[in-house]
């Protein structure tokens, strides 16, 4: 928040410094439009800010003064001397506050209420407020402004550096030098690349610098209007040029403030049009061709834009066209009219009209474009593109057909060898499909659609699986090179109306490089997602969240199985001496715990093994494998075990007859050395006799009972177990003697304490009974 | 009338005259990368230090047919910001002329229209003096060029 307070102190005082011309002007000339609304979009953005980092004196000074100066634009006041000077006062006095904030000093707030009184129509030209000399001075800055040129040419300057050091190393390995010349070119190359990072971050940050208060200031603009709004957001890692996010913030704290406040509906009203009671408010970043597309996506009411008309008409800011017969796209863009409101009451957050015009003036002073997209009853969404002109982002190098392309790693989702029957690439009719697992794409033949060579699709080895806005492809890649972070740059006019390269790159190699764009690609290759298709899909997918996969694999024994895949917790690879045989069972010494193991084959003659490590709940066991396979889904149709052992049942899996481990099998009772917490609690009672602790607790343990030497006050034990030796106490039917006479064997309350079956018989009674 | 300096270069075997406020530097070009789908008269993109620079195949764009072989040579300028190198075939040397329009009744043909925009003479032989953003545009963008 500290952040934010210094950037909005900045920030204002840099209006008020641009600012004094305005408003200069406008006391000479009250009724200069330009210069009106020069000042009502300042207080009006202080207003905005204010609102959100919680600064009530300056809501309530710019509210009261855009209050007057809507008056003015909407011709509902003239603006005379008296208002002219009353509005200034309230500027002058936003700047005094402003110092005083950052000065960290108090300032009296006695003359507020006359400066605000003094807008009123009907009042007194207000005496001049006691100029109080601000209160502190300005705190010493320590942030430097600086230009942009500057950076960039620190920029090139670093990229030229890193290709000098990459030649001079590249000159070096040629000849053998020196090792002490080695050493200090690895200093050289380790300070380069710290510089580089250092200088790459001061141009460059991530999105999410714009996104980090959104969900504060969402929440509280809902909670001011009443409504629920539940936000979502996606792509923050996208890095923008600094500069770039600054322009944005305005704009975008706008664009949600009026999606909340015009287009959500309250909970009633959503609720009565059978939406979810909750508004839906989607802000996203991606990267699409040299661009980067800011997206605010609500599920509200829309644009009326027939009401947009009549307001515009009704309000004579029509100037005399016949609105009603513009075309639907024209009058959505009415949106952007100066001084227009499709609100009916004024609210502290929006419902002013400032706000679009002055958005799409912002964007589209850093060469952005603003979109709408419009469904009347189900949302808004609104597209910000602006221009990358100089962006870093993390990349994956690929080879196809000898070339190297950059794909930015957000787009790619996995890359994935084909390899039987859950990877694999057919042909529905001429066109290539790619299976992955579950899921079926159209596959896109790069190096045909680049024109590099022909490929036979069903060839393909490596798939590169690629999303895209609206879905995924694949692409057959001959090679994954590399992962860079790369510095991009615009292309050319001429390679860019390709339409499939989101620019070029220089990497350390020297040799230049095409980033690949994504969307372009698939534009190219005749994909089309259409995204309510996609929205319902994914809407679709989330009742059915169980899915049956296993995990096949080669077992010791040599035969292939498979065990459920929920129930893995991870796969690791131990050492053979981590495996014991020790107190009757297999037994793997594993982050410092033994943990039971299981297996079925020889664990012998392997140096290394893999094992399963499974979990459930407290349940722990590992099993020994010799190689893990692939991922699978398990058929419906298994075919159950002939007896009851380790194997569930068999199922056909690519022609394979597989074994399915039964999970109850490894994680059941026998199997198991540690006891699950709300079993039956056994208390032994023996100060005298530590055999009876020592010996009989792992075999109660074994059985499944918990044991405690013990009795804690907020449990009471099912069983107790004494000795002969232990005082007579009342008569308990919880209480089991143990007995050294070996003739006690049918008797109730005292067992012979070596008697291992009638002892578990007599506790199993017992617990049955409590 | 005023003097400009001009660099002497040949292309297709013809010798031009290219004004030397276009000439941001002359290099020999190493490896050009392909970019593929581009216009044919985009031959690809080549490191020049720091920078990528895109390379003009300079027979493709004036129309002719492209070089099996591609020299190494190139005249690097800038249009809109963005480096382009234009291979010639060989370079002489910088020095001033008088341009003056072309002579009335001659007509270029093909590419060569579209990138003259003059002369100048040297010892009494005519040269042709190109214009490089024409070369940048290619032979595709006449309706643009127009514009």
């Amino acid at each position: 928040m500290d952040d934010l307070l210094q950037e909005f102190i900045a920030e204002t005082r840099e209006t008020l410094d641009a600012l004094s011309g305005e408003i200069v002007a406008w006391e000479a000339d009250p009724a200069d439009r330009a210069r009106l609304d020069a000042i009502f979009r300042f207080v009006h953005t202080v207003k905005g800010s204010c609102g959100f980092l919680d600064l009530p004196r300056l809501a309530r000074l710019s509210h009261a003064a855009e209050d007057v100066l809507a008056a003015v634009r909407s011709g509902e006041r003239s603006p005379d001397q008296k208002l002219v000077t009353a509005v200034l006062a309230i500027v002058d006095r936003i700047g005094e506050i402003v110092e005083a904030i950052d000065a960290g000093a108090a300032l009296d707030d006695s003359g507020e209420e006359l400066l605000i009184a003094a807008l009123n129509a009907g009042a007194e030209a207000a005496a001049p407020a006691a100029q109080q000399a601000p209160t502190g001075q300005r705190v010493a800055n320590r942030s430097v402004r600086l230009s942009t040129d500057l950076l960039d040419r620190m920029m090139s300057g670093m990229s030229d550096m890193v290709l000098a050091r990459n030649e001079l190393a590249r000159r070096m390995r040629d000849q053998n030098v020196d090792p002490t010349i080695e050493a200090a070119l690895d200093r050289l190359s380790l300070t380069v690349a710290e510089m580089r990072d250092t200088v790459t971050r001061t141009r460059m940050q991530k999105v999410d610098a714009l996104f980090s208060a959104l969900p504060r200031m969402v929440r509280d603009t809902a909670a001011e209007v009443g409504k629920s709004v539940q936000l979502q957001i996606e792509g923050s890692d996208v890095e923008l040029d600094r500069e770039m996010i600054e322009m944005m913030r305005d704009p975008l704290v706008h664009i949600i403030r009026n999606s909340i406040d015009h287009g959500i509906e309250s909970s009633a009203e959503r609720r009565a049009l059978g939406k979810r009671e909750v508004g839906r408010l989607v802000v996203s970043a991606r990267q699409s061709g040299n661009q980067i597309i800011l997206e605010v996506a609500d599920d509200g009411r829309g644009i009326d834009t027939d009401r947009l008309v009549q307001k515009l008409t009704a309000s004579g800011q029509s100037r005399g066209r016949d609105l009603s017969m513009l075309s639907d796209r024209a009058k959505l863009d009415l949106i952007f009219e100066p001084g227009l409101s499709t609100k009916d009451e004024v609210t502290t957050i929006s419902g002013r009209g400032v706000g679009m015009d002055v958005v799409r003036a912002n964007i589209e002073q850093i060469g952005g474009r603003i979109d709408l997209v419009n469904t009347k009853d189900r949302g808004l969404r609104i597209l910000i593109h602006v221009p990358l002109t100089l962006s870093i982002i993390p990349a994956i190098v690929i080879g196809i057909a000898g070339q190297r392309f950059a794909v930015t790693r957000q787009a790619i989702e996995e890359i994935v060898h084909v390899s039987g029957d859950t990877i694999r690439v057919d042909l529905l009719g001429d066109t290539p499909a790619a299976t992955v697992r579950d899921r079926r794409m159209p596959l896109v033949d790069l190096a045909a659609l680049l024109g590099l060579r022909a490929t036979d699709p069903m060839a393909a080895d490596m798939l590169a699986i690629i999303s895209a806005s609206g879905g995924s492809f694949a692409v057959a890649v001959d090679s994954v090179l590399d992962h860079e972070e790369l510095v991009i740059k615009p292309a050319s006019p001429a390679v860019m109306a390709t339409g499939i390269y989101a620019g070029q790159t220089l990497p350390d190699s020297g040799s230049p490089m095409l980033l690949l764009d994504c969307a372009g690609v698939a534009a190219a290759a005749g994909i089309n997602f259409s995204r309510d298709a996609t929205v319902e899909e994914e809407e679709a997918i989330e009742p059915e969240a169980i899915s049956a996969d296993a995990l096949l694999f080669d077992d010791l024994d040599g035969r292939r199985r498979a065990v459920p895949l929920a129930i893995i917790d991870r796969v690791e690879t131990i050492h053979a001496s981590n495996v014991r045989f020790s107190g009757g069972r297999m037994r793997l010494l594993v982050d410092d715990r033994i943990v039971p193991l299981a297996a079925l084959g020889e664990i012998e003659g392997h140096a290394e093994l893999a094992v399963l490590r499974i979990k459930d709940g407290d349940a722990e066991i590992a099993y020994a494998i010799a190689e893990p396979v692939d991922i699978v889904a398990i058929p419906a149709d298994i075919s159950p075990s002939a007896q009851p052992g380790p194997i569930l049942g068999v199922v056909v899996i690519g022609d394979e007859q597989v074994e399915l481990i039964d999970p109850q099998w490894l994680l059941g009772p026998d199997a198991l050395d540690i006891v699950r917490p709300g079993a039956p609690l056994c208390l032994i009672d023996s100060q005298s006799d530590s055999w009876i602790a020592t010996f009989l607790k792992p075999v109660l343990e074994q059985a499944g009972y918990r044991v405690s030497t013990k009795a804690s006050a907020d449990e009471q034990p099912a069983v107790i177990l004494t000795t002969d030796a232990a005082p007579a106490t009342a008569r308990d039917g919880r209480v089991l003697r143990l007995s050294n006479d070996r003739r006690d064997t049918g008797g109730d309350d005292r067992v012979y304490r070596y008697d291992r079956a009638g002892l578990l018989a007599a506790v199993a009674k017992r617990v049955n009974v409590a | 009338m005023s003097e400009q300096l001009f660099l002497i270069a040949h292309i297709a075997g013809r010798g031009v005259a290219i004004d030397s406020a276009q000439v941001e530097s002359v290099v020999d070009i190493g490896a050009v990368i392909p970019t593929p789908r581009a216009a044919p008269h985009i031959r690809g993109l080549a490191a020049l230090r720091s920078r990528v620079v895109t390379v003009i195949d300079t027979h493709a764009a004036l129309g002719l047919p492209k070089l099996a072989i591609a020299g190494s040579r190139a005249v690097i300028t800038v249009v809109d910001g963005h480096h382009y190198a234009v291979l010639v075939d060989s370079l002489e040397d910088v020095a001033p002329f008088v341009a003056s329009p072309l002579p009335s009744g001659i007509g270029l043909d093909a590419g060569w229209r579209q990138a003259g925009c003059g002369a100048i003479e040297r010892d009494g032989e005519p040269i042709l003096a190109i214009d490089l953003t024409a070369l940048v545009h290619g032979p595709s963008n006449d309706a643009n060029a127009i514009n």
